[in-house]
């Protein structure tokens, strides 16, 4: 272990900081932020969310506003989904391209009103997505960019009693709001707090939007994990955050997604609207992959089915030897007590039971491919 | 945290317990502590030969491969079989919680490892940064 006194690089902090310290978090450097990657455990953590509930701080997240009336226009230039199917109060999952129809970074767009859409995006690229943003529409007419990144402390509770535990919590009508839309509402004695049934854990959930002075944000943080004690609530990390998206096959900019890798391989075709009726970045690109017969390449899901755990980066191989692919993201699955991983794979070895290798440490260890998600929740009925 | 006295410790985090000229080989609390919840052991086979200093296995976690080294060199004479199924035992009880079981080759290698007063000394500084 090294001693030499070399100054940390200067580590961003959310408002929460204090407070996940003094829950005694693991804390990590994600993309320059100092963040929990665990409290009490991964695996409680993970299997809290998937029985009950969970709560994490993720105000890491950037949040872009688009206003104006030409922010329609912008948004459908600017990502790939079909915003104007929006209702007010309604959000997709989409993404920012690159002319070549690789990724930019995956986002989910809400409709806050005709004129008004907030774009949330991910942490490690807050800064490169918003210059691309000025760059692809700051000349449009009749906008205004703002970067709302620092505003809000964001909150994801997550899981079967999220929410019973946010309904304690606010007058609104949790149950009105159906998933992937958001309303307005008090929540903690805040007025006009978002509230949006989204989330990236494959539960049910909700992620709220306080503002993020310190006292209000642990103030909030505080009384959800009061009202959610009753359903056993655990502060949950990085770490498991990572092992729920992972379960649900959900993709993650710089593993799955990323500026070398495009729409079709990464299986998020149907979030592409290219007959939307109007041009967006990356949309001629994407039109001449398919013209050519589609991606060479496929993301899918792995198995092992040998004693071993595929990791992030350990080379995918054919049973021979030859190396394949590469596994994007591979880990233990809490929940399903499986060894999952999510992997690149040229389009002939990509249906469903194809057995592969994973080269683990110079051993080839046998898994096989697999429909994703790995884990659905439960329908409600309704 | 309690480091038994009787042990020897390495400054990767392994403890030895010596009866005679067999050792007991484990991972110290602190290593499990920090790995988290450890989900995967891959150890050496009976009759393997190990030398001090070297790795003979790994652990993992959720999150994490971790090499394992030898404190002594010598032969494998057991296996600790329960953690193939319940590698979570070491994160229960690590100071009792066994990998293998090796014949010291040469006894005098324990002088150079860490006594438990010294280990804890040492993991005070680890966790100073």
């Amino acid at each position: 272990m090294s001693t030499t006194s070399n100054p940390a690089p200067l580590l961003r902090k959310t408002a929460l900081n204090a407070t996940h310290r003094a829950l005694r978090a693991k804390m990590v450097d994600f993309g320059g932020w100092d963040m929990p990657v665990e409290y009490s455990g991964l695996i409680a953590e993970h299997l809290a969310v998937r029985t009950s509930v969970g709560l994490f701080d993720v105000s890491h997240m950037g949040d872009i506003q688009l206003r104006g009336p030409g922010s329609l226009a912008a948004v459908q230039h600017l990502c790939m989904n079909d915003a104007s199917m929006l209702a007010v109060g309604q959000a997709q999952y989409s993404a920012m391209l690159t002319p070549g129809g690789t990724f930019v970074d995956d986002v989910v767009m809400h409709k806050l009103s005709d004129n008004d859409y907030l774009i949330v995006i991910n942490a490690g690229t807050r800064e490169k997505d918003v210059a691309w943003v000025r760059k692809q529409i700051g000349s449009m007419p009749s906008i205004h960019i703002g970067d709302y990144s620092d505003y809000y402390t964001q909150l994801a509770i997550q899981g079967p009693k999220a929410e019973a535990t946010l309904a304690k919590l606010t007058d609104t009508d949790l149950s009105a709001i159906k998933n992937y839309w958001f309303t307005w509402g008090k929540v903690c004695g805040l007025y006009n707090v978002m509230i949006a049934r989204t989330g990236y854990t494959g539960e049910d959930g909700f992620e709220i939007y306080v503002p993020s002075d310190e006292p209000t944000s642990s103030r909030v943080w505080g009384e959800i994990l009061n009202a959610g004690a009753e359903f056993g609530i655990l502060p949950c990390g990085l770490g498991a955050r990572n092992t729920l998206r992972l379960e649900s096959a959900m993709a993650l900019y710089g593993h799955e997604i990323s500026d070398t890798i495009n729409v079709f391989e990464a299986g998020l075709g149907r979030y592409a609207k290219l007959d939307k009726g109007t041009d967006f970045v990356g949309r001629a690109a994407l039109a001449a992959i398919q013209a050519a017969g589609g991606p060479q390449r496929k993301l899918v899901g792995l198995e092992m089915i040998e004693r071993g755990i595929g990791r992030d980066v350990y080379p995918v191989c054919t049973l021979a030897g030859q190396r394949i692919g590469q596994i994007t993201s591979g880990s233990p699955a809490p929940f399903l007590r499986k060894n999952i991983a999510l992997a690149y794979v040229p389009v002939q070895y990509a249906a469903l039971d194809e057995v592969v290798a994973v080269e683990i440490r110079g051993q080839l260890v046998k898994a096989k491919v697999v429909a994703t998600p790995f884990y659905k929740r439960a329908k409600k009925s309704t | 945290m309690a480091y038994p006295a009787a042990y020897r410790y390495t400054k990767e985090h392994e403890w030895i317990s010596v009866e005679g000229a067999v050792g007991t080989v484990g991972i110290t609390d602190y290593a499990q502590s920090s790995l988290g919840d450890i989900v995967f052991v891959d150890l050496p086979k009976v009759g393997d030969r190990l030398e001090a200093g070297k790795i003979f296995g790994s652990v993992e976690s959720v999150k994490a491969v971790s090499d394992l080294f030898s404190p002594v060199s010598g032969t494998v004479t057991a296996i600790n079989q329960e953690l193939k199924n319940a590698p979570e035992w070491i994160n229960a009880d690590a100071n009792t919680t066994w990998m293998l079981k090796l014949d010291l080759a040469n006894p005098t290698e324990l002088d150079a490892l860490l006594s438990a007063p010294q280990y804890e000394a040492f993991i005070a500084e680890e966790t100073e940064h």
